[in-house]
């Protein structure tokens, strides 16, 4: 190619020095010595380190450049962000017939956007499944972290055409529209069953249905042990992100805890994002250092949250799952799902020949405490039995339909009534379900 | 002769199928620690990738957007710019394209809101990145780290348009904007489940081929890329070159993000932010920053991505293996990088110095 280097990862020598020198400034403005650098600090010191060899001249090692590694090195960096993307679809032709055969047993696929021991939503889930698969007759296959994209239609198909599966449960919020609903039509014969409560008469295919507990019932006797353990008077929130669900398990928190004594009050950090777990470790130290002595959670994996709690001496409250074991002495209680009673019973219905499409399956199907939907993780070591007592009372209030979470008069935390005086919200009231406000007593606020 | 194209030609074939050789015996390897028998594995991941016309079709509708997003850092890369910016132009391009296509809804034909929505995906993708260029040459910004914290910016830009100015009031518990019309979807293909996101993907990975390698456009990036002061001295508009590129590569991604909504979601949300945009990074680099190699590292790629499923169910392997495999392939590959003109068989014959004295006695004779 004549005099001109073509080479375009050679690098021209006014670059090397200058750059050289730049980095090196950049890199001692970024030194990952102070605790309080994140994730993303390292990313950017690795890159820097990348660059800076890569403006070394291009010396190769008989077997290996040093350049070879470094783009080896920036690639995986890059590969390993792409975690997220996943193990998408799965196979259709594949593994034969070993399969799809199996006389009369029924095959029951599920599926998770996370990994299954996340501690989290997914774990959840999972021991759902669990709870199912040594029920005779049933065979479950499974497939985890699979994202909300077209990589869950591939995964949902294969499960049909190839393991035979007559029902599925993808079980994350974002698989429903348009997934579901796409393969939903294009496989009319299949149950789609969908974590949510997203189902809408007439709206959605007859073999769609959608369950969905209340589990912010949980949050409220999860809030009354808080209540009872604070000494401060101030607990803590780490949510994802503002949305109905979050809020309501926020506000039945709150309102609990302030049952308990009136000035508490709870710090709400919102991060933004359901799986962030850099943020979730510096809210939860914020909170630390406010004073705040009980935190809870509603993020995808509670895991840092409780265990940085753990590290810092607060006491916590579980979420989706029991983190019992992350938090031997902080560990209060828990607002769990329980799931392995829902499916046992469409396990159940399966097998005795029910189905969405013949009507006798419920397309929607809701629940709290009471229905076994939700439930609260054992007590910890720490809880008083003045706290225990407290909140064996309210929980067998809530499952005798003596307790309504959401009665007037209740002030949203800008002083605004969004309950009226004498008002009982159910708890599948719109009002409750498109909450878009936070209880008196929260710290915080809603806006993006 | 001495000269042997053939030889040469056979270099790269031979070198990439050792990589991956070594890479199935190393992961091989692993799945027999592991437990599970590795030539089942194998067999597994080749019918689950490309086993029937329905894998394959799985296969190419996972590898679309990565042959877009792809270009985002191998165009730029032919110019001597590390650009890892891929996910906020996709992004950025998602939401572009949803704002055109809501702006529009159905008061012009399906056809003409589909151009117009590629476009405005296009544009909102190709400025993002081209602030990354323009940031780099005229004010000597690092175009590598820019372009990341441009992610996050774009990420971030998309949780507030989504959770707020842009959002349905109805999508309560997972923020999206309002669905595009139903007739401005793109379709599938005829006869198949693939949608036209992966004929974008191939027509501009051709494209970019073309501009790059055969046209004097893309000398001079190439020329930039090699030695800058010496594209300087040439005359060279070093600056236009490095922002236009960056334009065009922004604009790819962009079509990603475009094709990611209006052929798959429907509306944008979260989802548009699923690790396509660093999933292209790794094609771009493993193809070596060449536009056709990329689309097909794609599909090797999306097949990778389709054949986890089969791991978890058929073999018992934990979710993660797929990504184990598809880390061993890359690193073996980029290690491949390193065995160019290394090996013996493949070196030419270097030409003896002293004149052999018979050409010269021809020369004479005649």
């Amino acid at each position: 190619m004549g005099a001109i280097p073509t080479n375009f990862y050679g690098h021209c020598p006014l670059r090397v020095s200058s750059v050289n020198r730049k980095f090196r400034r950049l890199r001692q403005d970024l030194t990952c010595s102070s605790p309080n650098y994140d994730g993303r600090t390292t990313i950017i010191c690795s890159i820097i380190r990348i660059l800076e060899s890569n403006a070394v001249h291009n010396r190769r090692i008989l077997s290996l450049s040093r350049r070879q590694v470094l783009r080896g090195l920036l690639a995986t960096t890059a590969f390993g962000v792409t975690a997220k993307l996943g193990t998408g679809c799965s196979p259709n032709g594949a593994g034969g017939g070993e399969a799809a055969a199996g006389g009369d047993e029924i095959v029951i696929g599920f599926i998770y956007v996370g990994p299954r021991d996340d501690y989290g939503y997914n774990q959840a889930h999972a021991e759902g499944a669990a709870g199912i698969s040594s029920l005779p007759g049933v065979r479950i296959v499974e497939e985890a972290s699979v994202p909300e994209t077209a990589a869950v239609q591939e995964t949902m198909r294969s499960m049909i055409e190839l393991d035979g599966a007559m029902a599925l449960f993808p079980t994350s919020f974002g698989y429903f529209d348009p997934h579901i609903l796409q393969l939903a039509e294009e496989f009319p014969e299949v149950q789609f069953l969908h974590a949510g409560g997203l189902y809408e008469e007439g709206v959605h295919p007859a073999n769609v249905g959608s369950y969905f507990g209340y589990i912010d019932e949980a949050q409220y006797v999860a809030g009354i042990v808080a209540g009872h353990m604070t000494k401060s008077g101030k607990l803590g929130f780490v949510a994802a992100k503002p949305i109905p669900q979050v809020l309501r398990n926020i506000n039945s928190f709150t309102k609990a805890a302030r049952s308990v004594n009136p000035n508490i009050t709870t710090q709400v950090i919102f991060t933004g994002d359901w799986a962030l777990p850099v943020k979730e470790a510096e809210a939860t130290n914020s909170m630390a250092d406010q004073g705040i002595d009980v935190v809870t959670c509603h993020v995808d994996s509670p895991k840092v949250v409780i265990e940085t709690a753990e590290r810092r001496g607060m006491f916590t409250s579980g979420y989706h799952a029991n983190q019992a074991d992350l938090a031997p002495t902080g560990y209060l209680t828990g607002a769990e799902w329980d799931w392995t009673s829902i499916y046992t019973q469409y396990a159940q219905m399966f097998l005795e020949g029910k189905s969405l499409m013949n009507g006798e399956i419920d397309h929607l199907v809701r629940g709290g405490l009471a229905d076994s939907f939700c439930k609260l993780s054992p007590y910890g070591a720490a809880v008083s039995d003045e706290a225990k007592a407290a909140a064996d009372a309210a929980r067998d209030q809530i499952i005798a339909g003596e307790l309504v979470l959401y009665e007037g008069e209740i002030k949203d935390n800008s002083g605004t009534v969004r309950v009226a005086a004498g008002q009982k919200l159910e708890q599948k009231s719109v009002e409750l379900e498109s909450m878009d406000w936070l209880i008196e007593g929260v710290e915080g606020s809603v806006g993006s | 002769m001495r000269d042997t194209p053939w030889l040469r030609k056979s270099e790269p074939l031979v070198i990439s199928a050792g990589a991956i050789a070594v890479a199935l015996a190393l992961f091989g390897l692993f799945c027999a620690i592991a437990g599970a028998n590795p030539f089942g594995v194998y067999g597994s991941i080749y019918t689950a990738a490309f086993g029937s016309s329905s894998r394959i079709q799985g296969t190419l509708i996972l590898a679309s957007p990565l042959m877009l997003s792809a270009l985002c850092t191998a165009l730029p890369a032919r110019l001597g710019l590390v650009i890892i910016g891929n996910e906020g132009a996709l992004v950025v391009g998602g939401v572009g394209a949803v704002a055109m296509g809501l702006s529009l809804g159905t008061s012009l034909p399906p056809l003409l809101v589909q151009t117009l929505m590629a476009i405005a995906g296009m544009v909102a993708g190709g400025v993002w990145i081209g602030i990354v260029g323009a940031l780099r040459h005229y004010r000597a910004v690092n175009e590598t780290i820019s372009s990341l914290l441009m992610n996050y910016i774009a990420i971030a830009l998309l949780n507030h348009l989504v959770g707020g100015p842009m959002r349905d009031p109805s999508s309560l518990n997972k923020p999206s904007t309002f669905p595009l019309a139903a007739a401005n979807m793109l379709g599938n293909l005829p006869g198949t489940r693939i949608h036209y996101g992966l004929i974008f993907g191939l027509v501009a990975c051709g494209v970019a081929y073309v501009l790059i390698q055969r046209t004097t456009f893309g000398f001079a990036a190439r020329t930039a890329g090699g030695n800058v002061r010496a594209a300087r001295i040439a005359g060279l508009p070093v600056g236009r070159l490095a922002v236009t590129i960056c334009f065009l590569a922004g604009a790819c991604a962009g079509l990603a993000g475009m094709v990611e909504v209006a052929a798959v979601h429907g509306v944008a949300n979260e989802s548009l932010n699923a690790g396509y945009g660093y999933g292209g990074i790794l094609v771009a680099f493993v193809a070596r920053h060449n536009p056709l190699a990329a689309a097909l590292i794609a599909v090797l790629v999306g097949g990778i991505v389709g054949s986890g499923g089969i791991l978890q169910r058929t073999h018992s392997l934990p979710d993660a293996t797929v990504l184990i495999f598809q880390g061993i392939m890359f690193l073996t590959i980029l290690y491949s990088d390193s065995l160019y003109g290394k090996l013996a068989f493949f070196r030419e014959q270097p030409v003896d110095i002293p004149p052999d004295p018979t050409p010269a006695a021809v020369e004479t004779t005649v």
